[in-house]
């Protein structure tokens, strides 16, 4: 073997290696999302089925979650975009000597923990209302407690430098003469500004919008301060993971990475396809009519992808609809609770033989915690990783005591159907 | 001349901390001049440019523009229009956009707009291009479409900032006569930016050499290439040849300088430094190549200069031959070609003559580096 092959196989294992570390995660979890067990897991696998997503859809926390962070997202790029807009185009106007001072003051933000600034908008905001004589009740003082309000400001805080940062990369290339050239032909600067750099500026706005929306959707750690009485959907998951975990959870992951997939496979797209057409125009490329693509897919994966992908999800919806796990959850649940009656009856039997032999001790370890992963429709969701702490605990769980918090878990109801 | 703008520039100082960029300018533009600034690079030609158009402040001195103390006065005030060094165009709007840009933010209708810049684009020959992007255009087209933009304006003065030095020498030949033309035609005032001294002579009518922040010399191009007032402009100005020495007689507006390598040689004071010059001065003497002939002189007359042949080279109109001179520099010879065999004369020792009125004396100074 010559190294060059080595090395190839070397490179390809490493590729394979990095990207299902990137990746698996995502699958397994995406594979949870379609199994009928309570807990979400692969392994034992039980049914196919879209339950979860009706559980989901039917959770009016996780509903009420996201459209707060949609309404948060919204007013965190429009309030970050325009702050992260005028904070870059200062940075191009300041006096050369003042400029790096500047520049690291206003990306401070973004290496502040996410945490002091939650706290900090807070209390800032707070002290605020009341430097403004806002007595309980008054507008401001209920504005200043807000938590969209808050939440918004919080989150823009260093949302805003990290769009500066995009804008920054965008201004460097543009031609100040430009402006004066605008200047010289009578515009006003508001008029230079509007008709010249905004325009310019535009695709920089569109990612960095982009960018503040993801930031905002995702953050946690400012959100958990400020949100006050209001909930994300960050929020309302980290409360979740804490009582307890389910699969609806999975289902959401798996719509977000399939929209997230969708959304850059289709932007992609269409960067490949206004390539093509430039390329066309310039002549450096025939635009015959060649194989039996449509136009905008020919040499373009992604918007193949793209459409294979939605196909994939068209067909998946209209399965969703007709398809029923029921039966096969039934058949499930039957040969599950002859197992467990297998169990029990080989548990019992084993007790009563070691009772004989040893009358002292009440508590047979045999179990083990292989219960722990069964996901019988009839024990819920009480396995969750908090509870396989104690083995006698265990076994008083199957009634879902409030204790363990999972009896509010609207999965619970629809697994014993 | 016509009824043009008048810009006149008093006392101009204009400094970058402590940098002196522009050092005591005074000019006088006439209203419907085509007057240009002609200097090397760097030599404060943009800046002051950008002091008439409004986008610097003079640190010292006056701008007027048809008499009017431009002081305060924003770009956008201004009735100047300038086609920058680099164009300049907008890429994100179209040809016709560009051009009819001033009547956008004036708040004129598209359709006027419109009608407006197919005017233009007829007019630099560019007609039915209007849609198309400025970067689908030819390095001369962009050109032109400035040229429009900064006319659709009616500025009363358009400033030019080396707009041809980015073309190749086929299409700045074209573009110089046509430029001549639209400025006959709309009879305003242009005042022009070039270090090439070729643009410069054959569009102006005056023409300011600048050195370093100073103005050496105004005047026609006629004047500056025959009368050059320093040796700056003596050698920056057209090829020359010259001749160190100290003065050794003056007589009228004449004077013989004795240099180590060619003897005595007579030459013309030039008219600024008549009566200033005196006896033991350090001088320079300059001589165009095409002002010698091959051949002696009287004696007397102190023309002649004899030294041996370095090198030749044809040039299609004309030979150069190239003498030892002073300090390792050779003395150029250009003798036209008239359809006469090749002049072998390499390695021959050679006289040259000349007129002494063809031949400029001055004080010594700083000489263009090329
Ligand atoms: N904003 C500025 N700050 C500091 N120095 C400047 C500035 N603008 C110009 N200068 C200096 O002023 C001098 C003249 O510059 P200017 O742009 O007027 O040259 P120019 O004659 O137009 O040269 P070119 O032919 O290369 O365009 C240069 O030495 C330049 O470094
Ligand atoms: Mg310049």
């Amino acid at each position: 073997m010559s190294s060059a092959t080595i090395v190839r196989v070397a490179l390809g294992a490493y590729l394979l290696i990095f990207f299902s570390y990137l990746l698996g995660p995502l699958v397994v979890m995406s594979l949870t999302a379609f199994n009928s067990a309570a807990f979400p897991s692969v392994s034992p696998w039980a049914c196919f089925s879209f339950e979860w997503f009706r559980v989901l859809y039917d959770d009016k926390h996780i509903r009420e979650g996201i459209y707060y962070s949609i309404i948060i997202g919204v007013g965190t790029v429009i309030l970050s975009v325009s702050m992260g807009l005028a904070a870059s185009i200062v940075l191009t106007q300041i006096w050369p000597r003042l400029r790096s001072t500047y520049y690291t003051l206003i990306i401070a933000p973004i290496l502040i923990p996410g945490v002091v600034l939650g706290i900090s908008t807070l209390v800032f905001w707070d002290r605020v209302g009341k430097f403004l004589g806002a007595t309980d009740g008054s507008f401001l003082h209920d504005l200043f407690h807000n938590g969209i309000f808050l939440t918004i400001l919080g989150q823009s805080a260093f949302i805003a430098s990290y769009a500066m940062l995009v804008f920054v990369a965008r201004l460097q290339r543009f031609d100040p003469g430009l402006t004066e050239a605008a200047l010289d032909l009578g515009a006003s600067h508001t008029q230079a500004f509007r008709k010249i750099l905004l325009p310019f500026m535009r695709p920089a706005i569109a990612s960095a919008s982009v960018l503040a929306f993801l930031a905002s959707f995702e953050n946690y750690n400012t959100t958990t301060f400020t949100i006050i009485d209001y909930k994300t959907l960050t929020t309302v998951l980290a409360q979740k993971v804490r009582l307890g975990i389910n699969p609806s959870i999975s289902s959401l992951a798996f719509i977000i990475i399939v929209l997230t997939i969708f959304a850059a496979l289709a932007f992609e797209a269409s960067q490949r396809n206004r390539q093509r057409k430039e390329a066309i125009k310039q002549g450096k490329q025939k635009s015959g009519s060649k194989g039996f693509l449509p136009s905008f897919m020919r040499g373009n994966p992604a918007a193949i992808l793209f459409v294979l992908l939605a196909c994939v999800v068209i067909v998946m919806i209209s399965v969703a609809n007709s398809y029923s796990a029921k039966e096969c959850k039934v058949r499930v649940r039957e040969a599950r609770q002859i197992e467990i009656q297998q169990r029990i009856d080989a548990l019992k039997k084993a007790r009563a033989a070691k009772e004989l032999a040893n009358p002292g001790q009440s508590q047979a370890p045999a179990t083990g915690d292989k219960p722990a992963n069964a996901p019988s429709g009839a024990f819920g969701n009480v396995f969750d990783p908090n509870n396989l702490t104690d083995e006698t605990q265990e076994k008083e769980t199957p009634g879902g005591s409030g204790a363990f918090g999972n009896v509010f878990d609207p999965t619970n109801l629809n697994n014993d159907e | 001349m016509s009824s043009g703008v008048a810009v006149d520039l008093e006392n101009l100082w204009i400094r970058f901390g402590d940098f002196v960029a522009v050092r005591d300018a005074n000019v006088a533009i006439n209203g419907g001049d085509f007057f240009s600034f002609l200097g090397p690079s760097g030599c404060g030609k943009t800046t002051i440019l950008r002091s008439v158009s409004g986008f610097l402040e003079p640190s010292e001195g006056t701008v007027r523009i048809g008499g009017r103390d431009m002081a305060g006065i924003g770009p956008n005030k201004r009735p100047t229009a300038l086609i920058f060094q680099n164009l300049a165009l907008f890429p994100l709007m179209k040809v016709w956009e560009n051009i009819s840009f001033s009547m956008e933010v004036a708040g004129v209708s598209a359709g006027e707009r419109r009608k407006r810049a197919d005017e233009l684009l007829d007019m630099i020959a560019l007609e039915g291009q209007g849609d198309k992007m400025p970067s689908e255009l030819s390095g001369g087209q962009k050109q032109r479409v400035a040229i429009a933009r900064a006319l659709c304006a009616n500025p009363d003065v358009l400033l030019l900032d080396e707009p041809l030095s980015a073309l190749d020498l086929k299409l700045r030949q074209h573009m110089r006569t046509e430029l001549r033309e639209i400025q006959q035609r709309v009879g305003i005032t242009f005042i022009y930016i070039t270090h090439d001294q070729g643009e410069a002579l054959t569009m102006s009518d005056n023409v300011a050499v600048m050195k370093g922040g100073v103005i050496d010399q105004i005047d026609t191009g006629h004047d500056i290439y025959d009368h050059p007032a320093t040796p700056f402009v003596a050698s920056f100005v057209g090829e020359t040849n010259v001749f160190r020495g100290k003065i050794s007689r003056i007589d009228g507006n004449q004077a013989l300088i004795s240099t180590n390598r060619s003897g005595d040689l007579l030459a013309r004071i030039t008219p600024t430094q008549v009566g200033k010059m005196s006896v033991g001065d350090d001088a320079m003497m300059f001589i165009r190549p095409e002002a010698l002939q091959l051949g002696e002189a009287d004696a007397s007359a102190k023309t002649t200069i004899s030294a041996g042949t370095v090198n030749e080279e044809f040039e299609g109109n004309s030979f150069s031959v190239f003498l030892e001179g002073d300090g390792g520099k050779s003395i150029k010879m250009s003798v036209p070609n008239v359809g006469q065999d090749n002049i072998s004369v390499r390695g021959k020792d050679l006289s040259l003559h000349y007129d002494a009125n063809n031949a400029i004396m001055m004080p010594a100074g700083e000489l263009a580096s090329d």
